[in-house]
């Protein structure tokens, strides 16, 4: 390390600065392109509805809650998240199919991961929260509330029961349960 | 009049420095005993209610207290000894300890009557007693006023030398100081006029959507104030303790202003996997984000050429020679080495954190936790051991026998530090979701974690072993042998070239201050504008207090 000049540090530094850009320019590049080519993007549909009357009226009502397979074959689960419950408790969904997880919540903030996958969202009340995702391993998932949300927040989770797509039978409503199969 | 001024500023050092570690002490005890309740072994005490009120005072007295005081208590030293004259205005020196003491106080007692299970970060629409957070804002008062103080030590110092630089380690503190006048704002706001009201009853409802935006603003800003004391050791005290000099001046110059503007505009990748932004204002602020990667990857590189000047002056030969004959036996050179070392997990970890859709694995797990426990509990809190080693000579004109236990001292931090959060890495990777009082090990998911979690719980027991023997150290200079204050050694490095004169940009934050406003407006702008806009729905105020 030559130090004896003023420019000889400048010059040191300056080469060293170059490096931290291009190592800086290779991580965004890298995220970048994960989420335009692989879709990879944090949930961020800005979606209001009212956690005073999200129980009364609309899709979050409790007859329309779970999974359901609606038009164009979108098989989409809709569930609720209150202190200290998920309501149901446990969604079932076809594997290797394209799934839409919507959730909303009455009272305070949630969050839900879903274990060994990439599904992660806050829930706030005042918006929907929506994740898109393919399910690729059969079996019961964990869903935990990742959030505190109160005094019984550690008492809060559900279950996805992801179960090869010829064994996912919707009934003739398009829906389907864990209670069903 | 000079000697008794700093005298003074001595006493208000001492003061802040032991406020703060009397709050990591108690918040050590605390933490471990979390994790003894997370793990399959079975806790003494353990309700919801006790653990989430212990959750509560570890987080507000690692991430408020311990750091506010160090910060303030760690600024009026450099105040005092890097500028060479008296601290102005002591009197308002001693009101801001005073406002923090009586905030801390008043805190405290609201979280261990239960009426304050909301944790550090607040999560309204759950609110706690209106005190809880009154008492936040008064350690928040008191640390405006140490920023005044700093601000008018430094251009008093100006004023006094024309055309003379500011000495780094005071140019730096003034940095923090400018930082976390700024970083306040955001959490100011949400508590003034949403939060404060709300837990008072005056409101029914809350924008939850506004409130997270708001903390946002905060949330990041505020790991770099807590941060800057290490930064500061690094550039003028490690160089200087290895027998070398700091590399280059103006680097050390740049990298804080550029902690100063990047810490801010980026808050919202803590927003990621919230519905209520944008992914265009995700992305903007995660590309400032890895911004604020250059300032860390600078300092390595000029503290790394820093070392290296002192390891050959040593005799160190060779391409790794001078980092064996560096003076590993003195307590600032170990700890800036192991510092180092866990920066480079704890950054690397940062860099998935914040990569926008990467984030979606690691989001509110123990990844989470693991990230910044080890870059704040392991790289800033070591250099805040470092620092109170190498400064408690000069507060007390005592110093003991050895650096031994020291040393120990800072090594059980190391260890204990990997081995508390190697394993909250893999756990969080494995889906172990974080802020809950226990685990349900029944479930097959969940059985397979726990041996991992034992050994995080051992690695906590280390930590609690070191933080015990760190209070055990500095209490040992109050009572070792007197030595006279020229015994001591300066403790700040000089620049291989010292600076004669530096631009007006790298003497002062006139510009800085311009620029930080333009990219807020850019980045927050919109993001809190919209909440008004889109007339975002209220959430029903969930008040804890009362045990409820």
């Amino acid at each position: 390390m030559r130090a004896d000049t003023e420019q000889e540090i400048l010059k040191t530094e300056l080469w060293w600065t170059a490096l931290v850009i291009a190592i800086v320019t290779a991580i965004m590049l890298a995220i970048i392109y994960a989420g335009v080519v692989h879709h990879i993007n944090p949930p961020s549909n800005i979606e209001t509805i009212d956690p005073k009357t999200l129980h009364l009226t609309g899709e979050f009502t409790e007859s329309n809650l779970g999974t359901r397979v609606e038009a164009g074959d979108q098989v989409t689960s809709r569930v609720v998240a209150t202190q200290f419950a998920f309501q149901p408790q446990c969604i079932v969904v076809p594997s290797n199919r394209t799934v839409t997880l919507r959730f909303a919540t009455p009272d305070v903030i949630h969050g839900i991961l879903v274990t060994g996958t990439n599904v992660n969202t806050m829930i706030i009340p005042g918006y929907v929260s929506q994740v898109h995702t393919v399910f690729t391993k059969t079996g019961d998932l964990l869903m935990p509330c990742h959030e505190f949300c109160g005094l019984g927040h550690s008492q809060m989770w559900a279950t996805v029961r992801v179960v090869p797509e010829d064994q996912f039978r919707p009934g003739p409503d398009g829906r389907a349960s864990c209670d069903a199969r | 009049m000079g000697e008794r001024a700093v005298t003074h500023a001595r006493r208000l050092t001492l003061a802040h420095l032991w406020v703060a570690f009397a709050a990591f002490a108690v918040a050590a005890v605390l933490g471990v005993w979390q994790m003894w309740a997370r793990s399959p072994l079975p806790a003494p005490y353990l309700t919801a209610e006790s653990y989430f009120t212990s959750v509560t005072a570890h987080g507000v007295s690692m991430a408020y207290v311990l750091t506010t005081f160090m910060v303030m208590g760690f600024g009026y030293y450099v105040a005092e000894t890097a500028l060479g004259r008296p601290l102005p205005l002591p009197r308002f020196a001693w009101l801001g300890f005073w406002l923090g003491i009586i905030g801390s106080a008043m805190t405290a007692v609201t979280i261990f009557a239960g009426n304050a299970t909301v944790l550090f970060t607040f999560y309204p629409p759950l609110t706690a007693s209106p005190f809880f957070y009154i008492g936040l804002v008064l350690v928040v008062v008191g640390s405006w006023i140490w920023c005044g103080l700093m601000l008018w030590a430094m251009l008093d110092f100006k004023r006094a030398n024309p055309g003379v630089p500011v000495p780094l380690a005071m140019f730096a503190t003034v940095a923090n100081a400018v930082l976390w006048l700024w970083t306040t704002v955001g959490v100011a706001a949400e508590l003034l006029f949403q939060i404060i009201p709300a837990a008072f009853g005056w409101n029914e409802s809350v924008d939850v959507g506004l409130s997270r935006t708001l903390f946002s603003w905060t949330l990041h800003a505020i790991v770099y104030f807590w941060l800057l004391p290490a930064y500061i050791a690094f550039y003028t005290m490690a160089p200087q303790a290895a027998g070398g000099r700091l590399y280059s001046d103006t680097m050390g110059r740049l990298t804080f202003i550029l902690f100063l503007i990047y810490s801010l505009p980026v808050g919202m990748h803590h927003l990621f996997m919230d519905p209520q932004q944008s992914s265009a204002f995700k992305f903007l602020q995660m590309s400032f984000t890895a911004l604020v990667a250059a300032p860390t990857l600078l300092t390595v590189f000029t503290i790394s050429a820093s070392l290296e000047i002192a390891g050959r002056l040593r005799g160190g030969k060779g391409y790794f020679g001078w980092i064996a004959a560096l003076p590993w036996e003195r307590p600032m050179v170990l700890a800036t080495g192991m510092a180092f070392f866990m920066l480079w997990f704890g950054g690397g970890g940062g860099l998935i954190n914040m990569s926008f859709g990467m984030n979606a694995m690691v989001h509110n797990t123990s990844w989470v936790t693991a990230h910044f426990h080890l870059i704040f509990g392991g790289t800033v809190v070591i250099m805040y051991f470092a620092i109170a080693y190498a400064i408690w000579p000069t507060l007390t004109n005592r110093l003991p026998m050895s650096p031994r236990l020291q040393r120990l001292q800072l090594w059980l931090w190391f260890i204990g530090m990997m081995v508390m959060t190697l394993p909250w890495h893999y756990l969080g990777l494995q889906g172990q979701w974080r802020r809950v009082a226990t685990f349900n090990y029944s479930d097959p998911i969940i059985a397979g974690w726990g041996p991992w979690v034992i050994v995080s719980l051992v690695g906590g027991i280390i930590l609690l072993a070191s933080a015990l023997l760190f209070v055990w150290n500095l209490l040992q200079f109050h009572s070792a042998r007197a030595v006279v204050a020229t015994d001591l050694r300066p403790i700040y490095a000089l620049a291989v070239h010292p600076p004669e004169r530096v631009p007006a940009a790298l003497n002062g934050f006139a510009l800085w201050n311009v620029l930080v406003l333009v990219l807020m407006v850019a980045a927050y702008g919109y993001p809190i504008a919209q909440f008004f806009i889109i007339d975002a729905p209220e959430a029903i105020v969930h008040r804890v207090n009362g045990r409820g």
